[in-house]
């Protein structure tokens, strides 16, 4: 199954309100540190970069690291400034990419 | 599980391509030190000083499972075009690796407060370094207690 | 103290090792409520709960034709909203084919292959984990109401004996921990009653949803104890004593657990 998704982002906002979004991927971020039962490392893979953007402007961008839980919650903040398309893109190892986009109308 | 002898063609494919991976792949030492932390967070600041204050983290003091661990941090600043937080970058020192998460905001940002969920192997101080638009940057550290499972379901 | 003061103490703390009491019905209580804080937030909001990923997966499953049947679950049973409500609450049920009780993942399964002539989801599986939570979803809120079936009873009280058995190398039943001593810390954790509100559950230990066997196989783990095998009657007959024992608690499906 392909990587699933889950970002919260207000349908409707006041122009130059502050609003938080939210997103949750499914990942499993696997640190590179543990090993199986016979010793042997199990490869790390994880997600590694994050980036939100508002109408193609690029307003949140994250370094992950093997420090963050599987699963990836990430909360931030953005101004509503116009009406448009937020959109996300994660990337990591193994060739993982996975996007997800939200609407938002801003009077 | 088949025995030794006799291996598949694909379990042969499966243990050479280990065995090249961790010919490329240097195993790290399970545990860091708070003077890991500090290389890394002097690879990011480099020379400056590094002020205290600014920067709050909230995360639980104790945690009933490390796993996953709620962070959010939050920076005092206006967030305008001529005053706001860069970057926000999350450092720990006892996990194998001393990074966590480094972010990158700007004005539009509104609000300097990020949240998350990482990870903690072992009790240990949490630390956020705030990097402003003017070049300086600002410290706050949090100290977690992190317990662990009186079951342990693995063997 | 006297030679028979001493064996008249040891005979009763046997005694009462042997046969624990169960939980007064209004001393009941999730484990929900000795989490931490943080934990109970990741679990009360949709938004950030990390097993909504699993239960919009089993959402998309619902919808999607399966088998040789060329059918969704959603094109027999409609809306899981109003079809599926109440139905986790009471699981495990009484099955003819089986000839015997079954929980929500058993029946599921039962479901694919008699009635879409598809292939069973392994249990543990993400396709099987997402369904189920899903499905239980619907009915969170609703009280546990176990039938009541006759034929059902010599298998509620097998599970009973499990539960209250000594067992593996520490030699303690689920029962000295879960009914005698909730509350109380092991190491740092509180020992919970263990009741099966939540499942399936994001376990932080898991970093992943999971199944009340899974949770029950672990238990066994921890106690030492040779685990049944997934879909073992055994499992079955002490998730039916687990939910019986949990009768009007809420459903939190899905919950979070540390």
């Amino acid at each position: 199954m392909a990587a699933r998704a889950l970002v919260n982002v207000p349908k409707t906002a006041k122009r130059g309100e502050i609003i938080e979004i939210k997103t949750l991927i499914s990942h499993v971020m696997e640190t590179g540190f543990r090993h199986d039962s016979v010793g042997t490392v199990i490869p790390r893979d994880i997600i590694t970069d994050f980036t939100c953007t508002y109408n193609g402007t690029e307003i949140f961008g994250a370094t992950l690291y093997p420090a963050i839980a599987a699963n990836p919650f990430i909360t931030f903040h953005t101004l509503a400034t116009e009406s448009g398309t937020i959109a996300f893109k994660w990337t990591g190892d193994n060739g993982f990419a996975a996007e997800a986009s939200a609407n938002i109308a801003v009077e | 599980m088949p025995d030794r002898g006799t291996l598949s063609r694909r379990e042969m494919l499966a243990v050479a391509a280990g065995a090249g991976l961790t010919a490329f792949v240097r195993i790290e030492p399970a545990v860091a030190t708070p003077a890991s932390m500090k290389a890394a967070i002097r690879s990011v600041v480099g020379e400056a000083p590094v002020k205290q204050g600014k920067v709050k983290l909230e995360v639980p003091p104790l945690v009933e499972n490390g796993n996953t661990v709620a962070l959010a941090v939050e920076v005092d600043s206006p967030m305008t075009q001529t005053s706001y937080v860069k970057a926000i970058h999350v450092f720990n020192e006892l996990n194998p690796q001393p990074n966590v998460i480094s972010v990158r905001i700007g004005p539009r940002a509104g609000r300097a407060r990020i949240s998350t969920r990482f990870r903690l192997a072992d009790t240990q101080t949490v630390v956020a370094i705030a990097e402003m638009n003017d070049g300086t940057f600002w410290e706050g550290k949090a100290d977690v207690v992190v317990t662990l499972q009186a079951c342990l379901e693995t063997l | 103290m006297s030679r028979i003061g001493c064996i008249v103490i040891t005979l009763l703390s046997l005694a009462h090792a042997a046969s624990a009491a169960e939980i007064p019905l209004e001393q009941r209580r999730s484990t929900y409520v000795d989490m931490s804080a943080d934990n109970k937030a990741m679990q009360d909001d949709d938004t950030s709960n990390p097993a909504m990923l699993s239960v919009l997966d089993g959402e998309a499953l619902w919808d999607a034709k399966a088998g040789a049947s060329g059918k969704s679950c959603a094109d027999c049973h409609g809306d899981a909203k109003t079809s599926m409500k109440g139905t986790a609450a009471r699981y495990p049920a009484f099955d003819n084919s089986a000839r015997g009780p079954v929980d929500l993942e058993q029946r599921i399964n039962l479901s694919r292959t008699q009635d879409q002539k598809a292939e069973a989801f392994k249990f543990e599986s993400k396709e099987l984990l997402g369904l189920t939570a899903f499905i239980a979803m619907q009915s969170r809120g609703t009280p546990i109401a176990p039938p009541n079936d006759p034929r059902l009873k010599p298998f509620l009280d097998k599970g009973r004996a499990l539960f209250t058995a000594r067992q593996g190398q520490i030699n303690m039943s689920c029962a000295q921990c879960h009914d005698d001593n909730w509350g109380k810390h092991l190491a740092g954790s509180i020992v919970p009653q263990a009741h099966p509100t939540g499942y399936p559950i994001y376990r932080l230990e898991w970093q992943s949803l999971g199944s009340l066997q899974r949770r029950l196989r672990n238990c066994m783990i921890g106690m030492r104890a040779e685990p049944y095998p997934y879909g073992a009657p055994e499992n079955i007959e002490m998730e039916l004593y687990l939910m019986w024992r949990a009768r009007g608690m809420k459903i939190e499906t899905p919950g979070v657990r540390p």
